[in-house]
């Protein structure tokens, strides 16, 4: 009896050891780069770092056209991708049901799974080869990869309304387009803008599209048909250069992104917690 | 001529040969029923005779149900609303539906859930909506306990208050038929008392059909009953009859509770 009760003890202890340790060892990367890129960032950050561009060798300068550049590329992406993703998660909650939903929706998981480089050549070969390295061939790729994103968390937010909503609407006499878009959207809200929020961040920090569609850039923004600079590519250009304040910017850079990170993420927490 | 006008007059709802189904299940066999203008008509029967599908089909809601199926004709006002060329969205906004539990807009304000038929059916003029929004909550008894707080959200209401609400949403689109499936089912006594006082006073100006299967209250706010069993209607006629001098044997085996 005793034998056996101490050697049960044994397992659970060992498996209590077995998680803590798994956990520690998963953790230990994960702040590690969280540390390094802090305290290597946290150098780089003056008034200077936010408002000059990109400088020339040995000469002070910032992150400020990479900044804009990013800014006017996810504004373009959001254009195009948000507005065709939530169509597709309105059809897919709304009309869906039918053998097309069924495709569309794998269609969709898919297109999410895939990686980013193939969607960086796939807008390499549709526009790059007819108007060049532009902010519009980047813009096109993340749009995208923020489509499937997108489309997925509209489907999820519009099932959480209830049907009962959508038959009161219905049995005052709102038409079925209206009732979708005035009573189910506005009642999805903030699912959806999480959603918009989610492949923000996820389009925030992709750097393969970007090197095959838009390439480097080191001035402002010059026109769509342009490329402009941006914070994750330059990241990837900085540190591989052989200049020292290069390297200090990739690292401020770096922090930056990480910091919007963790702003949309907590944003999103805010207007999820946030309910009548 | 004459004839038609008493129609119109007497009569808001002709229903002639209504047979329903859910896929292959029929749920409504041939139903024949002339519904009055201005009363209260009650349909009782037990779980799952088809009272709320009847409901549903006088206002073409049964068919926004995926493998919903409806033939025959209901005449509203003399017109058949399931023609061809009857559009079921105007269909609807002639009569108010008002559901098991209440589903007042979670999203919106108290005001906005009364205003909204009438905003997405083109009305924009803030004055009349203001007063419409006043008048239809004092109908429903309403104005007096939430005109403080009209910005509040419409769920922060308890349960016979939102669905006083979803009685004051459905006036204001200026129905002609109220139409209630178990509109008490889901409420404390006090709420229900509240609800059957409002459904007496609407039946001064609308038509109402009330699906219940609750008998004190079929007999307490009706002025005719219509007994429904395993899709077929079995018995119609003033509530005061149905109670107290039923016809049919299973009518009267209902109403006293040996089944059901």
């Amino acid at each position: 009896m005793r034998d056996s009760y101490s050697i049960r003890r044994i397992k659970d202890r060992l498996m209590l050891i077995l998680v803590w340790s798994s956990l520690i060892l998963a953790l230990i990367p994960l702040f590690s780069i969280l540390l390094e890129v802090f305290f290597n960032g946290v150098r780089a950050i003056s008034l200077e770092f936010f408002i000059l561009p990109t400088p020339t060798v040995g000469e002070t300068g910032g992150i400020a056209n990479a900044i804009q550049g990013t800014l006017v590329t996810l504004g373009l992406a959001s254009l195009m991708g948000v507005p065709i993703g939530l169509m597709t998660g309105v059809f897919l909650s709304e009309y869906g049901g039918s053998k097309l939903s069924y495709l569309v929706r794998f269609i969709n998981d898919v297109l999410t799974g895939l990686p980013s480089i193939v969607i960086g050549i796939f807008g390499y070969t549709l526009i790059v080869a007819s108007i060049g390295f532009s902010v519009v061939a980047a813009s096109f790729a993340l749009a995208i990869i923020m489509i499937p994103i997108v489309a997925r968390t509209t489907e999820e937010a519009l099932k959480l309304v209830p049907a009962s909503i959508r038959e009161a609407a219905l049995a005052l006499g709102i038409q079925r387009w209206k009732t979708t878009v005035f009573i189910v959207l506005s009642g999805a809200k903030k699912g959806i803008v999480t959603g918009v929020l989610l492949a923000l961040a996820r389009i925030a920090g992709e750097s393969a599209p970007i090197l095959v569609t838009m390439g480097y850039w080191r001035w402002w923004f010059s026109g769509f048909n342009k490329p402009v600079s941006n914070l994750a590519l330059n990241i990837y250009l900085f540190a591989i250069s052989p200049f020292e304040n290069w390297r200090v910017l990739a690292w401020g850079s770096a922090l930056f992104l990480m910091v919007l990170m963790l702003g949309i993420n907590i944003l999103i927490r805010v207007l999820t917690r946030e309910k009548y | 001529m004459v004839m038609q006008y008493e129609l119109k007059t007497m009569y808001k709802f002709e229903v002639e040969d209504l047979n329903a189904w859910f896929g292959s299940k029929q749920v409504l066999k041939n139903i024949r029923m002339k519904i009055r203008d201005r009363k209260v008509t009650a349909i009782i029967g037990p779980s799952g005779c088809g009272k709320t599908t009847l409901l549903r089909c006088l206002n073409r809601m049964h068919e926004t149900t995926p493998n919903a199926r409806v033939s025959g004709k209901v005449f509203f006002n003399g017109i058949n609303i399931y023609d061809e060329d009857v559009d079921p969205v105007q269909i609807r906004r002639k009569m108010g539906m008002i559901f098991q539990k209440p589903n007042p807009f979670p999203m919106m304000s108290i005001y906005d859930n009364v205003a909204i038929g009438l905003r997405l059916n083109g009305v924009k003029d803030r004055k009349k909506l203001d007063s419409i929004v006043e008048r239809c909550l004092r109908m429903v008894g309403l104005w007096e306990e939430v005109k403080d707080e009209l910005n509040a959200s419409g769920v922060s209401l308890s349960g016979g208050q939102q669905q006083r609400l979803c009685i004051a949403r459905a006036l204001a689109v200026e129905p002609e038929v109220i139409l209630m499936d178990e509109p008490t089912s889901a409420l404390d006594p006090i709420s229900a008392a509240k609800i059957e006082m409002l459904i007496r006073n609407l039946a001064k100006d609308y038509t109402v059909v009330i699906v219940t299967h609750n008998m004190q209250q079929a007999a307490r706010v009706s002025d005719y009953t219509a007994f429904l069993y395993l899709g077929e209607l079995v018995e119609y006629g003033p509530t005061k009859q149905i109670f107290e001098k039923p016809r049919n044997e299973l009518t009267e085996k209902y109403i006293t509770g040996s089944f059901g």
